[in-house]
């Protein structure tokens, strides 16, 4: 996904548009949903309703309900959180450690940044899906916890790696070496002249990784590795429809529109920050 | 060249090195006696004392390592306790139907691609490219397993497609026509996200190579629009479209895993997944090991290859 980043050539700075604020207002709903989904007039993500098995949308059951009599709709906004939760957690792990990392590294060079680099990139050769698969499957028993950590702990090299880059084209610039011969303090010059410069370029890089983790977690969950049934989330739903296609495909249409709307948003939203920024900051 | 080779395969020994100090590690984060996890419902003296011998667990770690890291390089990654089946002739039984669903994947992505993203890098912003554009960026939305189940539901549920349902699987050795419909979804999916991922990068350098000065000098002498593309464009700008290549393959690997647990296929995913669930241990750990190492070949390998297309590379 990072290497995505780099492809796009350089457009000048255009509005917005309607569709990128589509997709803001589309997350903000995602979000308050998952936040309120407990307020909300919803049914019991839980409840088995036997009289209405693999029932198509209806009023009563607007996405209809699933081979258990549970309804969709609320399953699906019940199961955000998990993915909500696991996205802006594990990120939260990965920026926390990866950007105060490579920031420093890119400004105080030497040696210390060549060990913590050459580090870096031995753990971004190993590949971090099965990593994390490997971890989850003998760090027993599994909680959401121990997926946001085993993803967030796997992010740390990327956001260092972008981080890092990012930093390094700004610590190079006049206006740093500028703050220098004016005694500024290292912490000083970190906070206050890099960080404001590459906040663009992260901004965007957390939003399609959130996209990335949501999409992992979605793949974890399938592979029945994420959080344990009945609680619901967008992959396990998706999972649990495998069995019973034929008969009810709704079941597995909703959760994937749910969830591919969420990430094309995100993505959607990361890509056209990083052209609106132009990242000429970063780029000069 | 040499210099590049050498400092490569160093890092190379390196990383393998890690990798299976990691996945050595592995066993060690169950909670409690591994010895009980690994040997589940087989727990016995007798059991318990092949399974010492081998794992060294009653010994200091650093011990248990170099013992097990022994058996590895002798191609002994231990026995099942649950299937009493050796883990390397698991892994040697189920990678190849892997390699073959990596295999036709990357055909159609690098055929459906290249030539497209040329005909885009040709009008950047023309109607194609920008359809394209578009759907390859939305298609970036859209994870495997949604892809793989839904063309489950609408090929071979709606349509009634034979060979390409759940557990439809057939082995090339048994029949190879069978075996091709069978992995024509699960080949299909994988090469979704492949195609997306090339066609960008390739499409975008593509525009950058083709504003270079022998480009206009190639196009005065009236060289064909074709001609240029292949013999004078492509070469220059493959060079990122490998790299990304090369780090996909990982992402393959687990996209293969999704597949292939939701078809039955038993590749290393299905039986990687399958081993979770029935607590198999070692055959978890030694599946690790092999995919972990393998990928970081690939990865090698590419390189190598990135530095014959572009030898300027090694030279930096």
């Amino acid at each position: 996904m990072t290497d995505l980043l780099a492809v796009e050539p350089l457009e000048a700075k255009t509005p917005l548009g309607p569709l990128f604020w589509a997709c803001v207002a589309w997350l903000s709903l995602n979000v308050l949903a998952a936040i309120l989904a407990n307020l909300l007039p919803l049914q019991d993500p839980l409840f088995q309703n036997y009289s209405a098995l693999n029932a198509g949308p209806s009023l009563h059951h607007l996405l209809g309900t699933d081979d258990l009599g549970r309804d969709i709709f609320s399953r699906i906004v019940f199961g955000s959180r998990i993915s909500i939760l696991v996205g802006i957690g594990a990120m939260f792990i990965g920026f926390g450690i990866g950007a105060p990392l490579g920031m420093l590294t890119a400004y105080r060079r030497g040696k210390f940044d060549h060990i913590v680099t050459t580090m870096m990139y031995v753990l971004l050769a190993f590949p971090a899906i099965i990593a994390v698969i490997a971890v989850l499957s003998f760090w027993t028993p599994r909680s959401i916890l121990k997926i946001i950590i085993v993803i967030g702990a796997a992010s740390i090299p990327l956001v260092y790696r972008v981080v890092r880059a990012a930093s390094l084209s700004v610590a190079t610039r006049d206006f740093v070496t500028a703050a220098k011969v004016q005694g500024a303090s290292s912490l000083r010059i970190l906070l206050r002249e890099i960080l404001p410069n590459i906040t663009p370029i992260m901004v965007s890089f957390l939003l399609i990784g959130i996209a990335s983790v949501v999409t992992l977690e979605g793949a974890l969950a399938f592979l029945g590795l994420s959080v344990n049934p009945p609680t619901p989330s967008w992959g396990n739903m998706i999972n649990e429809s495998r069995t019973v296609l034929a008969q009810n495909p709704w079941l597995v249409l909703f959760p994937s529109l749910a969830l591919c709307l969420f990430l094309l948003s995100l993505n959607f939203i990361g890509d056209r920050l990083r052209t609106y920024f132009d990242v000429s900051e970063v780029k000069l | 060249m040499i210099k590049y080779v050498a400092r490569r395969v160093a890092l190379l020994i390196g990383i393998s090195f890690v990798i299976s100090i990691g996945s050595f590690y592995l066993i060690h984060l169950l909670p409690g006696d591994p010895a009980v996890f690994i040997l589940g419902t087989n727990d016995s003296p007798a059991n318990r004392a092949i399974l010492f011998k081998q794992l060294g667990l009653d010994r200091s770690i650093v011990t248990q390592y170099l013992i097990w890291i022994g058996h590895v390089l002798h191609g002994n990654l231990g026995i099942s306790f649950i299937s009493h089946n050796s883990v390397v002739s698991t892994i040697k039984a189920a990678l190849p139907i892997d390699l073959e669903m990596i295999f036709l994947s990357q055909i159609v992505a690098f055929a459906s691609a290249v030539p497209l993203a040329m005909r885009s890098a040709r009008k950047p912003d023309g109607w194609l490219d920008r359809v394209l554009g578009a759907g390859s960026f939305t298609l970036l939305s859209v994870p495997p397993f949604i892809i793989i189940v839904l063309l489950v539901l609408f090929v071979s549920i709606k349509l009634g497609v034979a060979n390409t349902g759940p557990a439809s699987f057939v082995p090339l050795s048994q029949n190879f026509l069978v075996n091709l419909e069978s992995l024509v979804l699960p080949s299909f999916t994988l090469s979704v996200g492949s195609f997306v991922v090339y066609y960008r990068v390739l499409r975008s350098d593509l525009i950058a190579t083709l504003q270079e000065e022998f480009i206009t000098m190639a196009r005065s002498k009236g060289i064909s629009a074709r001609r240029i593309m292949w013999r004078h464009a492509f070469r220059p700008s493959s060079v990122a479209l490998l790299g990304t290549a090369g780090v996909n393959i990982g992402g393959l690997l687990a996209s293969g895993f999704v597949v292939q647990y939701l078809l039955a296929i038993p590749g290393l995913g299905y039986t990687l997944i399958s081993a979770i669930d029935t607590s198999d241990y070692l055959l978890v750990q030694g599946i690790v090991l092999v995919v972990s190492v393998g990928v970081v070949f690939i990865n090698f390998v590419f390189d190598f290859i990135i530095n014959i297309v572009d030898p300027r590379i090694s030279r930096e």
